[in-house]
C-alpha cells in the first residue's frame, strides 16, 4: 500500500513529512519530499489530504488488488474533491461536503 | 560512538502518546486546573494514531431511550463476562458529553429535521470523521498549558518504589534523548498492532487495519515497571474488507448487509452475533469449503452506491479505490470478508493495563486511558474520551500538589544503551528482519492467521522458547539513525508483548472466545475460568493472577 510523489509538482512544503503517522516521508537532497520506507505505508492517505499541490498519489499494491489507478484530492471551500485517475486513462471525481455527515 | 544530546525537562503531568485519549485528556487538564501538561508524541499529533484516516461512526453511544446499563449488559455479553462494570459504566456514563464537546469543536454529526441525532442499531450515530484528529489536535495547540513534542519516541517510564515519576525517549528527527520528570503520568499509547504475520505480507504489509504504528509501547514499559495486565488473551480479530482491511460496520450496520458464504447462504445466524463468532463463523465456513464469505451488499439500492463511496472516502479510501478499480459498485458486487491478524487492543477487547476506577494503575502516579487500558472492552472513540477525561480529573484532585522528583539512573543507563545501537553495526540481523521471524513465529505457533486462529499448549510452548531466542537477536541490533532506530524499540516492545500474550494464552485453559482464545487442548468453555487472568513481570518472569469478576461500583487496588 502506497504513495507516490510527483517531483514535478511537489514545491517542498514538506506539510506531509511533518503529518505522516508513520514519519515515513523525507526531504531529498534536491529540496523535494520522497517517501524513504514505501512498504511502512498504512495508507491512510493523511499526506495526500495534506499536501495542497496535488503532488501525492495514492494507489494499491498489485497484492491487494491494485491495477494502476490512483487518487488524490483537491478543495474548493468546504468540498473534497477526490480525483480518481483509472488505469484505463478515464477520470472520476467524487465530492464529498465536509459539513455533511456520513449516510450510513 | 554516536553522542546523543541531552534534554531535561519537568513539568505537571506527562501524557505519552497523543492520540484520541492523550489529547482529549490534555484538554480536560487544561480547562480544570492550572497544571502544565506536555504531550510527547512519536508521530505528529495531528493525524497520530488511530484516528489518522478518520473514523465511520460514533461506536459507543447512548441513543435515544437506552441508558448506560443497556451498553454495559451488551458488552459484558459479547465478552462473554470477562469485563470490568465500573469501567463500563464509568465510561458509558461520558459516551455522550464527550461527544457534544467534539461536536462543539467542530466534528459534525448527522441530525434529523428534529436536530435530534441520526442512530445507526442501538449503540452508534452517524458523523462524518474524516478531520476528527485534526479538530481535537486543533482544540490541543490552542490551549497554553499543553506543549506538544512531536516525533519524541517514549521508551521507558521512570519508576522509583512503584511510584511513576516520569519517563525517557528520544527524537526520532534529530540527535536528542528527553528525559522528563512529572507529578503523574497518563499512558495513552494505543494497542499493538504488527505481532502477528499480517493479512498481506507482501508489498502492502502495513495495510492492515489497526495502525502500524500502534506498537505497544505503553503496554511494554508497564510490564517492564511491573504494572499488572489483564486479558491479553482475549485478542482482537476483526472482521473486515478482504486486501483493504477496511471496516465494515457501515456496509453490516449501514445498509444492513449480511453476512454469506459462496453458496449465497445466510451464515451468520448460525454461529452466533457477538463479534468473536462474526469471526469463528467465517473461518469455519472457509474450512468447510464455503469460502469464499461476503457481506451482502448486491442486494441493495443503487441509489445507496454514492454514499457508500462517500461514506468510505471520509475513514478508509482504499475501499472506495477497489470498488472503482474494480468497475462495478457496491450494489453491483458482495464484499469479501476475512478476519485480520490478531491485535492486543483495549478499545475493541478487554486486554490491557490493570486499573482501578479512576484509570490508576497499579504503579502509583501512573494512569492509562484509551486503547492500552484493560477491562472495558467496546470503548472505541468515546471510551477514549472519557477515560482520558476520567484520569485527568482524577490526577487533579490527587496529584496537583505532589512533588516532582527526579531519579537519574534510569536516563543514564538509557542513554548509554541508545548510544550502543547508535554506534553497534549488525550485519546479519535487522528490526525488519526480526520482526518478520516474530510475526511467522506467532502465527504459526500462537494462533494466526494460517491455523485459522487456533493453537494447542505444544505450540505455544514452541512459540515462547522462539520468542525467547528472537529477545536475545533484538538485544543486539544496531541502527543508522534514531528514526531507525525507534523501529529497534517497536519490535523489543512487540516482542515483550508476544511474551506476555503467550503466557496468558497458556494460562486461560478454556475457550471462552472462539477464535480470540480458540485452544484446542480445551475447546470448551470452563466455568472455572469465568474471571480475569491477569499478570505482573517480576525478577525477570511473568506472574499469572487469576482474579474474581469485580462486583463493586468502585474499585481500588489493594495488593
Ligand atoms: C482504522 C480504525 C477505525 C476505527 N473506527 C472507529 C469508528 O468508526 N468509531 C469508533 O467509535 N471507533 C473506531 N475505532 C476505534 C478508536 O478509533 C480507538 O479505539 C481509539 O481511537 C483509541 O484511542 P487511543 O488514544 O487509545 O489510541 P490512538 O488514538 O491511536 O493514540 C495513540 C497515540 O500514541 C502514540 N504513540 C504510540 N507509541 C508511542 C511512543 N512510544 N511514544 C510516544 N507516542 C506514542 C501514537 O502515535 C498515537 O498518537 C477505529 C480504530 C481504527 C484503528
Ligand atoms: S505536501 Fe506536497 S508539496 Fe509539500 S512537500 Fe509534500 S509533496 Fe511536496
Ligand atoms: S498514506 Fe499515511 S502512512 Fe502512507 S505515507 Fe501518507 S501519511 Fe504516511
Amino acid at each position: 500500500m502506497s504513495i507516490r510523489i510527483d517531483k514535478q509538482k511537489c514545491v517542498g512544503c514538506f506539510q506531509c513529512t511533518a503529518v505522516c503517522p508513520g514519519s515515513l516521508i523525507r526531504k531529498s537532497d534536491t529540496g523535494k519530499a520522497y517517501i524513504k520506507y514505501p512498504e511502512n505505508c498504512w495508507g491512510c492517505v493523511s499526506c495526500v489530504k495534506e499536501c495542497r499541490f496535488g503532488a501525492i498519489d495514492f494507489f494499491l499494491g498489485a497484492d491487494i488488488g491494485g491495477v494502476g489507478s490512483t487518487m488524490n484530492v483537491s478543495y474548493e471551500g468546504d468540498i473534497i474533491h477526490w480525483n480518481i485517475h483509472k488505469y484505463d486513462g478515464t477520470q472520476i471525481t467524487i465530492d464529498v461536503n465536509s459539513k455533511d455527515s456520513n449516510q450510513y | 560512538m554516536t553522542r546523543l544530546k541531552t534534554q531535561k525537562l519537568m513539568t505537571d503531568v506527562l501524557i505519552v502518546g497523543g492520540g484520541t485519549a492523550g489529547c482529549y485528556a490534555a484538554l480536560t487538564i487544561a480547562r480544570h486546573s492550572k497544571l502544565k501538561v506536555t504531550i510527547a508524541e512519536k508521530a505528529n499529533i495531528k493525524r497520530s494514531g488511530c484516528l489518522a484516516a478518520g473514523v465511520n461512526a460514533i461506536n459507543a453511544y447512548i441513543v435515544d431511550g437506552k441508558t448506560p446499563d443497556f451498553y454495559a449488559d451488551y458488552a459484558t455479553k459479547d465478552a462473554n463476562g470477562i469485563v470490568r462494570r465500573d469501567l463500563l459504566l464509568s465510561a458509558a456514563k461520558l459516551f455522550n458529553s464527550t461527544t457534544a464537546e467534539l461536536e462543539k469543536l467542530g466534528l459534525v454529526i448527522l441530525k434529523d429535521e428534529n436536530g435530534k441525532y441520526v442512530s445507526r442499531g442501538n449503540r452508534n450515530i452517524k458523523i462524518n470523521g474524516e478531520n476528527i484528529k485534526p479538530i481535537l489536535a486543533k482544540a490541543v495547540k490552542a490551549e497554553e498549558n499543553i506543549s506538544i513534542i512531536n516525533n519524541l519516541n517514549i521508551t521507558d517510564l521512570i519508576v522509583k518504589n512503584n511510584r511513576a515519576l516520569g519517563a525517557v525517549g528520544f527524537k526520532t528527527d534529530e540527535n536528542t534523548a528527553y528525559e522528563i520528570y512529572a507529578k503523574a503520568v497518563l499512558i495513552a499509547t494505543g494497542g499493538a498492532s504488527g505481532l502477528y504475520k499480517p493479512n498481506n505480507p507482501g508489498f502492502s504489509r502495513h495495510k492492515m487495519w489497526y495502525p502500524p504504528f500502534n506498537t505497544g509501547a505503553g503496554y511494554a514499559m508497564g510490564i517492564r515497571s511491573g504494572a499488572e495486565m489483564t486479558s491479553f488473551e482475549m485478542r482482537f480479530i476483526a472482521l473486515r474488507c478482504k486486501d483493504t482491511i477496511a471496516p465494515t460496520g457501515t456496509i453490516a450496520q449501514g445498509v444492513g448487509a449480511k453476512q454469506v458464504n459462496s453458496k449465497g447462504d445466510v451464515y451468520e445466524t448460525k454461529y452466533g452475533l457477538t463479534t468473536s463468532e462474526r469471526v469463528y463463523g467465517t473461518v469455519e465456513e472457509n474450512r468447510l469449503g464455503n469460502g469464499p464469505c461476503y457481506l451482502r451488499t448486491s442486494v441493495i439500492d443503487k441509489s445507496k452506491d454514492n454514499d457508500l463511496l462517500k461514506a468510505y472516502l471520509n475513514m478508509a479510501p482504499s475501499q472506495t479505490l477497489k470498488w472503482i478499480e474494480s468497475g462495478k459498485n457496491p450494489s453491483e458486487q458482495d464484499v469479501e470478508i476475512s478476519g485480520t491478524e490478531p491485535y492486543i487492543v483495549g478499545g475493541h477487547t478487554a486486554s490491557g493495563y490493570w486499573v482501578n476506577t479512576n484509570r490508576e494503575t497499579t504503579i502509583n502516579g501512573l494512569y492509562a486511558a484509551g486503547d492500552v487500558a484493560g477491562g472495558c472492552p467496546q470503548k472505541y472513540v468515546t471510551g477514549a474520551f472519557a477515560e482520558g477525561e476520567i484520569a485527568a480529573l482524577d490526577i487533579i484532585r490527587k496529584y496537583a500538589d505532589a512533588e516532582i522528583e527526579t531519579y537519574e539512573e534510569v536516563f543514564e543507563s538509557k542513554l548509554g544503551e541508545y548510544e550502543k545501537i547508535l554506534g553497534g553495526s549488525n550485519e546479519k540481523f535487522t528490526a525488519q528482519s526480526l520482526e518478520e521471524a516474530m510475526q511467522k513465529v506467532m502465527d504459526e505457533y500462537a494462533g494466526g492467521i494460517s491455523t485459522g486462529y487456533s493453537f494447542n499448549e505444544k505450540q505455544l510452548d514452541l512459540a515462547d522458547e522462539k520468542i525467547d531466542k528472537l529477545i536475545t537477536l533484538a538485544d543486539q541490533l544496531s541502527a543508522e539513525d534514531t528514526y531507525e532506530m525507534m523501529y529497534v524499540y517497536e519490535l523489543r516492545e512487540r516482542l515483550v508483548v508476544c511474551k506476555v500474550l503467550i503466557a496468558h494464552l497458556r494460562a486461560r485453559k478454556e475457550t471462552r472466545w472462539h477464535t480470540f482464545n480458540e485452544n484446542l487442548d480445551y475447546p470448551d468453555t470452563d466455568p472455572n475460568y469465568f474471571g480475569y487472568v491477569n499478570s505482573k513481570y517480576e525478577n525477570g518472569k511473568i506472574d499469572i493472577i487469576f482474579r474474581d469478576i469485580v462486583q463493586e461500583a468502585e474499585y481500588e487496588h489493594k495488593n
